[in-house]
Formats: C-alpha cells, structure tokens, sequence
C-alpha cells in the first residue's frame, strides 16, 4: 500500500502540501508518484524569488524511465528549494514526505487551501488510477 | 482489454514485480529499483523474461533464396552453417526499417527467425505475403518461452543451475546457438546471444517449463530483472531499439544499421536495395551517433539536436540516464559532418553534448571519454 500522511494536503497531480507553522507551505512528490516513476536522476527546482500562478509547472523530476512536471499548488514566491536533491535526486525515492521535499512558497494571498484535496480524497483518487 | 501473460507471470509476482501494459503484455518494469538491476547485470548476472518476442521457424528446400530476398543482410553468411546467428533488417519495398531480428541457421532447411514483439502481426503478414510459390513453411512458435541470462558470470550461473538442461552450451563462442534434446519434451534452444552489452545467453524452452527453469535460475543467483534496465543496458551497449531508433519511415543507413546491409553480392535483390542504391546514390544526409549530455539533465527521444554553422537539425532517437557512466546519454541522428559537439534543446534551455561513436559501454567497461 502506497504511504499517504494524514497530517499533508494533496493535488490531483500527486504532489503533497505541508502548511507550516509561519503559513509558508512546502511541496513534494507522493510516495505513490515516485513508485511510477522509479529510480529518480535528475531534478530542476525553481530559483529563489520565482513567482508562480496555481497549477502553473514551476520544476521537473526525472527519473531514468520519464521526465515529470511539478504543478505549483497555490499561487506563491519560491522561499527555499533542496539543494540537495541536486547531487542525491534518490532522496525522493527513500523517502518522499521528508527527505525528498522539493521547494517551499510563501502563498502570495489568503488561503484556505480549498482547492487542495484531503488524504482520504487522495486515496480515492490513487485506487481509481490503478484500475 | 484484457493483457496477455507470459508463462512466467506468477513468479514475477511471487518475486516483488512491478507490472505494466508494455505493449499488450503485462510485463515487470522492475522489481524495486532498475538501475541496481542494471547494475547486476554489468557486474554479475541478471535475467529478462522475453517470452513476449515472437519465434518463427521457417522450413522448406527455398528457405535460402526466400531470406536472400527477405532480409538486408545476406543469409549465405550462415547457410550450411547450424548454431550460426545473424542480425538483419527487413526492409519495404521504400527501403524502411519493417523491423530488425535475429536470424538463426539450425538444420538444413530450417531457419529459426526471432522479431520483436511489438511488430508481431504486421511482420508475420508481410514475411507470409513474400512466401509466393515458394517451397517455405512459416511457423510461429507460441509454444514456445525465452530467457535471457545476461552478465559476467551469467553462463556460469546457468549451467550451475541447469545442469544437463543446456549441456553443450558452455563450448558455444559469442552469437552462436546449439539446439538440446531435440523433439524431445526437454528440448532447449540456447543462443549465445543478448540484448545487454554482457557476456550471457538467450534460452528458448516449452512455455510449461519456463517458470520452473525461471525459479531454478533464481535459485542459483540470477537476479530477475525488468525491462527498465533492459533499455538502459541496449541503450549503453549502443543498440537500437525498433520504433525508436529506426521505423518504417527511416533508411538503416540513416539509423546506424549500415553494417548490416550487405551490397556485396550484386545478384542477391534483397527488398528495399533499389530504394538504398538509389539514396546512396542521391546521397546521405544523416549519421547516427552516440551523445553525452555534459551538464546534468536527461536526453530523451526526440529532443532537437542543433549544430553550429548547420542548418540542419538532428534528432535524438532515445535517450536515458546512464547508471554506469552516471551521465545521460543518448542516440542521435545528426547532419553528417557534425563532429565533437552539439546543443540539445531540453525543455527552455540548449544544453551541450558530445557526439561519440557507439556504443558506449561493452563488458562491463565504458569505452567512450
């Protein structure tokens, strides 16, 4: 069974959300996403100070089988990106949810994260896809 | 639709698969990660289920003349000759790539082909429409399953784990081919042949003994591998993959295939040599090449490839990461006087790669700078 926290908010295209503590939100891949798209080897974050609508692709993760885009989930300026994926795009692999982050945004205006899904609503939507 | 198996799905279950729809056929990408299963097999020894290629025996007294006309590369290299292997092309008439196989002499008058799964119905048609009057049986072999046993130690583990069942098999030499127990139940076709760049074989048995030699070869220590690394070994080992690097639309001498055309014999009318004669003549535009990525990034089928001073573009034919050179690498058709370096246009950016010859890596050792 693929691991889908509880504590994290979701996208139809299988990125996660952390709100955290100072309102910015960090993003990353589900664990679902990276068992598709396997051995990950190359990921492109975006700079620090990039501007990004809702669902506009803002990084790409590769792995050796496909090259996959990442869907900005709330409008936002890029706060911070992991470096370290940079030498040890693995990381996503071994673990997803923390390790494997890819970037955090500062929401450029309120948000009640209405448009996000919950886990149980994830966990809908990863069965129906692997029928 | 419903996917087709091959005799061997259980075991794959049983051994951890990922499965997908590759090409009709629920086949194992991988079995937790592709590049340690790639690794394995530069290293050690790794195994394929390849039950989903297609097998044909053709028999009869003009199977010589019928395969001088059917295929690119010229059979009478291996006539008279049982356990030889040949890799051709079948080209059209426009002399497009129909499809690439391999080729096996095995008795007088009985020659086994082996096509690619993918391009099974339309390569049976066309070889059953060029039959005419001739005295040749075409049979396809979907009795049939094969193994590919691949790696530096891949023989050694086999005959640990198959004994009697491939007796014979160590003395074959590099693209040879013995038949075991012939019309018997124990009957194997063993080819010392692959689709790796590694030293190995590719076994041929009933389908109802594929999962027990599958189990037994797993016992011994062969690694059961996906067809992710299947495709990052080919691609290291510079061979081409059908549908990528050459189709119907594409001249082997435009997809690094002109080794296997064989002009030599002015008689021998093989389908498509008008059609090559005649782009020979008008010229060739195109070589096909090996690329580097120097910078970090992945190549991928059909990124442009733009030459300075050219205006001419290439084209990347496939494209992966290398596990072995930790580099991404690719094939290309470039302008024929393209040399050294190239830009690859990789989403907003171009990005420069070194043009080498293929293939990138054999035995184990990366034989490009």
């Amino acid at each position: 069974m693929t691991d889908i926290p509880q504590e994290l908010k979701y996208t139809k295209s299988h990125e996660w959300v952390r709100v955290e503590d100072d309102g910015s939100l960090t993003i990353g891949i589900t664990d679902h996403a990276q068992g598709l798209l396997g051995d990950m080897v190359f990921v492109e974050l975006p700079d620090l100070g990039d501007e990004f609508e809702a669902e506009q692709d803002c990084a790409v993760v590769e792995s050796v089988k496909a090259a996959s885009d990442i869907y900005c989930p709330i409008e936002g300026e890029v706060i911070a990106i992991n470096e370290e994926l940079e030498e040890a795009p693995e990381q996503i692999n071994v673990n997803a949810y923390h390790e494997g982050w890819l970037f955090r945004i500062q929401p450029l205006k309120e948000n009640n994260f209405d448009d996000l899904m919950s886990p149980e609503d994830y966990a809908e939507l990863v069965e129906s896809e692997s029928h | 639709m419903t996917l087709k198996e091959t005799p061997i799905i259980k075991a794959h279950q049983d051994m951890g698969a990922k499965l997908v729809d590759f090409g009709g056929w629920n086949m194992p990408i991988h079995y937790g990660s592709q590049i340690d299963e790639h690794h394995q097999v530069r290293k050690d020894a790794g195994m394929f289920d390849v039950c989903h290629m297609t097998i044909v025996d053709l028999r009869g007294c003009e199977v010589n003349d019928y395969l001088a006309k059917l295929l690119a590369n010229d059979v009478a290299k291996i006539i008279g000759k049982p356990g030889k292997a040949l890799y051709s092309c079948m080209l059209n008439d426009e002399g497009g790539v129909i499809d690439d196989l391999i080729t096996y002499a095995m008795q007088d008058a009985w020659v086994r082909v082996i096509v690619n799964s993918s391009t099974r119905k339309k390569d049976l048609a066309w070889m059953r429409s060029q039959i005419g009057n001739m005295a040749v049986e075409l049979n396809e072999r979907d009795d049939l399953a094969m193994i590919a046993v691949q790696g530096p130690n891949a023989r050694e583990l086999a005959a640990k784990a198959l004994g009697d069942d491939i007796d014979g098999a160590q003395a074959l030499k590099p693209f040879n081919a013995l038949l075991i127990n012939a019309d018997s139940d124990k009957e194997r076709f063993v080819a010392r042949t692959g689709y790796t760049g590694e030293d190995g074989y590719e076994i041929v048995c009933a389908n109802d003994q594929a999962e027990q030699m599958w189990r037994q070869l797993a016992a011994a220590g062969v690694h059961p591998c996906g067809l992710g690394a299947r495709d990052t070994l080919r691609l290291e080992a510079g061979m081409n993959l059908y549908g990528n690097d050459m189709d119907e639309t594409q001249s082997p001498l435009e997809s690094g295939l002109s080794w296997t055309v064989d002009f030599s014999n002015d008689k021998r009318r093989f389908i498509g040599r008008s059609a090559l004669e005649k782009q020979k003549e008008q010229g060739i535009n195109y070589k096909f090449v090996g690329l580097i990525l120097k910078g970090k990034g992945v190549l991928r089928a059909h990124q442009q490839v733009l030459i300075e001073n050219n205006a001419l573009t290439g084209e990347l034919t496939s494209g992966t990461f290398s596990p072995t050179m930790q580099q991404a690498i690719g094939f290309a058709r470039v302008p024929t006087d393209a040399e050294d370096t190239c830009l690859v246009a990789i989403r907003k950016k171009q990005l420069e790669a070194k043009i080498v010859k293929l293939p990138f890596v054999r035995n184990g050792k990366v034989l490009v700078d």
